[in-house]
């Protein structure tokens, strides 16, 4: 890492940054919390927090918006995972949404519960009082994210204003809100995707299996690839075959598509990503490809 | 791999997406899901041109509109360099996204369009940049190839914006004549400009030397959050009491003597702690625990210096403000939060020197107030004291947020110039 000039390292920057971030909001904030899904950059995040409050224990829960449909392998690291950590782990349930009449649930072939999600995290920030939420999101990931700030204000209802954000100038974070309001988070703001990979690589950070290449049943839909599952919905012309794929990103199994690959190995996955030519998002999201601001509409809303 | 972070100024007649868009494309930074996005869009809308300023232009809102609102964050990589674009949109109505995207900057490329030259809009980026000391600039004198790749008028064009720059603190500044729409000088060396000698700008972008740009020099540590494990991970830590920050200037050892602000009282690095073990240096921007031989009171908002070079303990300001409002204006008697480092405090606000214009650099010292994307020279009183340093010797203990305390909005973005 060290050189004679002090030349850093991009990871080295990148984690800098991320710390700082994350002991801004422990330092500012009364009652943050961290949203960990068990996807790779929830992983990234959470590691982040150990790092910054070393030797002390993660000094905020984290919460899980289960859609209940989401991955066994994945909701098992999830547990294991917050268990080693010693971490507080809320599980805000969209099916407790839905049991409570909150939401309706969506029906038909692509029902999902992508969007119904919003109404329960929203529910679970009320209900803890949390002040600032942590998220893994990305501003390489999408272009609504390239806009949107570190420290991004969420007014009473849980929206975003894209058009009103405050300036966020040199390592000066505002944390100030009125009760009911919170900040959305975002410590990774400034990794990309493959940013993340080398950073797994480099710490030898465990992720789920569903992550590396496997032989699974899957039908085609869209161009992507879904998971044989009694919670995806499948018709009579979307027959069931078998692939070698893995995930490159991990969300609700209704909308969340594989990629064919053989990658088996993070080293092999790095290579992977360093050579495609669609995104992560594009290639893997239904969610994504309603319409071309599905993204802008939904954060509008309150989501991730 | 390091990081340079750059900004890009000017609007979509420049050609500033067009060459963020090749710069992107060049290195594999858009993927082809994007560029279908992008081609159909343009189609929908009958564009007749694949408009790569859809790629930055993000929000419904700017789309619908055809404009830029905000600053974009856009990533690429080369083997040499990971590479961070702030764009930010070039008109007047935008400085504050201007002032945001150049405090961080390691870089700022302005783009000027080679028929007209150096324009108001050019100047304003160049003071902008320079008020906000970003260490390096790029001219990039674009469609080099509606002027036949011409010498004469690209000389014109450099000894024009250097009589100009002459006024301003610009420490390193760079001509490099382009074409952003085919390609000339942005990636490799054009065969259309043989008299030109220097890099292409992605070249140049790989090779400019920033890692000296940072205050290697002034030890600076702004305590962040005080580390007491109440439930420790380890029982070893048991007594452990650490004070965790992002060093913003210096290189810290162990050993080393350090003065904490504001007690004055003088210790030495016990050790400096990260969950990966303790390292035997800190500098910027690393973020790291620091331990200390003795038992002082420190919390967060306190700073580390050294006995011999400290920074000014001062509750009265001279700073050069970008006043970020569209509501309340800015004028003597107001007050206001004030973030600076880690430490929060209020700040009334003194006295109005002068109102700059950024196009002319005229100071208008007849000005009462200053409104949104106005910039001018204030007198503040905190109430409690900062330790502070010029911001032209460091960017982080030199700048400053304000916050409007009843509306909660960041108002204000300020650069010191003296303590008293």
């Amino acid at each position: 890492m060290l050189q004679r000039d002090y030349t850093t390292s991009q990871l080295d920057v990148l984690e800098a940054e991320a710390i700082h971030i994350m002991r801004e909001v422990a330092a500012e904030f009364e009652r943050p919390c961290l949203l960990f899904s068990g996807g790779k950059d929830s992983i990234v995040m959470l590691r982040i927090a150990e790092k910054a409050f070393w030797p002390a224990a993660i000094p905020f829960p984290l919460m899980h918006v289960d859609t209940g449909h989401n991955f066994d392998e994945v909701i098992e690291f999830r547990d294991r995972r917050a268990a080693e950590l010693g971490a507080r782990l809320i599980v805000a349930s969209v099916q407790d949404s839905i049991d409570a009449g909150r939401v309706t649930e969506e029906t038909g072939r692509r029902a999902s519960r992508n969007r119904l999600q919003t109404t329960t995290l929203l529910d679970a920030i009320e209900e803890h009082e949390f002040d600032a939420v942590f998220g893994g999101a990305r501003r390489d990931e999408e272009k609504a994210r390239a806009k949107e700030r570190v420290f991004s204000f969420r007014d009473d209802f849980g929206q975003w204003d894209p058009k009103n954000q405050r300036p966020e100038l040199w390592n000066l974070y505002n944390a100030r809100i009125r009760k009911g309001e919170h900040i959305r988070v975002f410590p990774l703001s400034n990794w990309t995707e493959l940013d993340v990979w080398d950073y797994i690589r480099r710490e030898g950070i465990e992720i789920p299996s569903i992550y590396f290449s496997h032989t699974r049943k899957v039908f085609e839909r869209d161009g992507m690839l879904l998971p044989d599952s009694e919670v995806v919905r499948r018709g009579d012309d979307e027959p069931l075959f078998e692939a070698v794929v893995r995930y490159r990103t991990v969300g609700d199994m209704t909308c969340t598509g594989a990629v064919q690959s053989t990658a088996a190995t993070v080293e092999e996955i790095i290579e992977e990503i360093a050579a495609t030519r669609i995104t992560e998002r594009g290639a893997t999201r239904a969610d994504d490809r309603s319409s071309e601001a599905a993204m802008e509409d939904r954060k509008r809303e309150g989501y991730f | 791999m390091d990081i340079l972070r750059f900004a890009t100024a000017g609007s979509v007649d420049d050609g500033k997406s067009t060459l963020i868009g090749r710069l992107l494309f060049d290195s594999k930074a858009i993927f082809e899901d994007q560029l279908e996005a992008v081609e159909r869009t343009s189609r929908d809308r009958g564009t007749e041109y694949t408009d790569l300023s859809l790629l930055t232009d993000g929000l419904r809102a700017e789309r619908e509109q055809g404009i830029t609102i905000d600053v974009a964050y856009r990533y690429f990589a080369t083997p040499r360099r990971k590479f961070i674009i702030a764009d930010t949109p070039g008109h007047i109505q935008y400085t504050r996204n201007m002032v945001t995207g150049a405090s961080t900057a390691d870089l700022a490329i302005i783009l000027i369009d080679a028929r007209k030259g150096v324009l108001e809009q050019s100047r304003r980026h160049a003071f902008l940049t320079s008020l906000l000391r970003v260490p390096h600039l790029v001219l990039a004198v674009n469609k080099m190839d509606l002027v036949d790749y011409s010498e004469e008028r690209f000389e014109e064009i450099r000894e024009e914006f250097t009589a100009f720059a002459s006024k301003l603190n610009v420490a390193d500044l760079t001509f490099i004549p382009i074409s952003a729409l085919n390609g000339d000088n942005v990636v490799s060396r054009s065969e259309n400009m043989p008299w030109y000698n220097g890099s292409s700008l992605l070249h140049h972008l790989e090779n400019v030397h920033i890692a000296s740009d940072r205050n290697l020099v002034d030890v600076r540590f702004p305590v962040q959050y005080v580390i007491r494990p109440q439930k420790a991970t380890d029982h070893a830590f048991h007594d452990y009491r650490g004070y965790a920050g992002q060093v913003a200037g210096g290189v810290l050892k162990p050993g080393d003597e350090v003065v904490h602000l504001p007690s004055g009282l003088a210790t030495r690095i016990a050790s400096i702690d990260t969950f990966d073990g303790p390292v035997e240096e800190a500098f910027p921007p690393m973020s790291v625990t620091l331990r200390f031989e003795d038992d002082i009171d420190i919390s967060r908002g306190d700073m580390i210096a050294r006995p011999n070079n400290q920074p000014q303990v001062s509750q009265d300001l001279e700073a050069m403000v970008c006043w970020m409002s569209d509501g309340a204006r800015l004028a003597p008697r107001s007050k206001l939060a004030i973030k600076h480092t880690t430490r929060t405090a209020r700040a009334l606000v003194r006295d109005l020197h002068y109102r700059l214009d950024v196009n002319t650099l005229h100071r208008d010292e007849e000005a009462t107030s200053l409104g949104l994307n106005e910039i001018g020279r204030v007198s503040l009183r905190v109430t409690q004291p900062l330790f502070v340093d010029d911001y032209a010797r460091n960017r982080l203990t030199g700048g400053f947020i304000l916050v409007d305390e009843a509306t909660n909005g960041t108002v204000g973005a300020g650069m010191i110039i003296e303590a008293h």
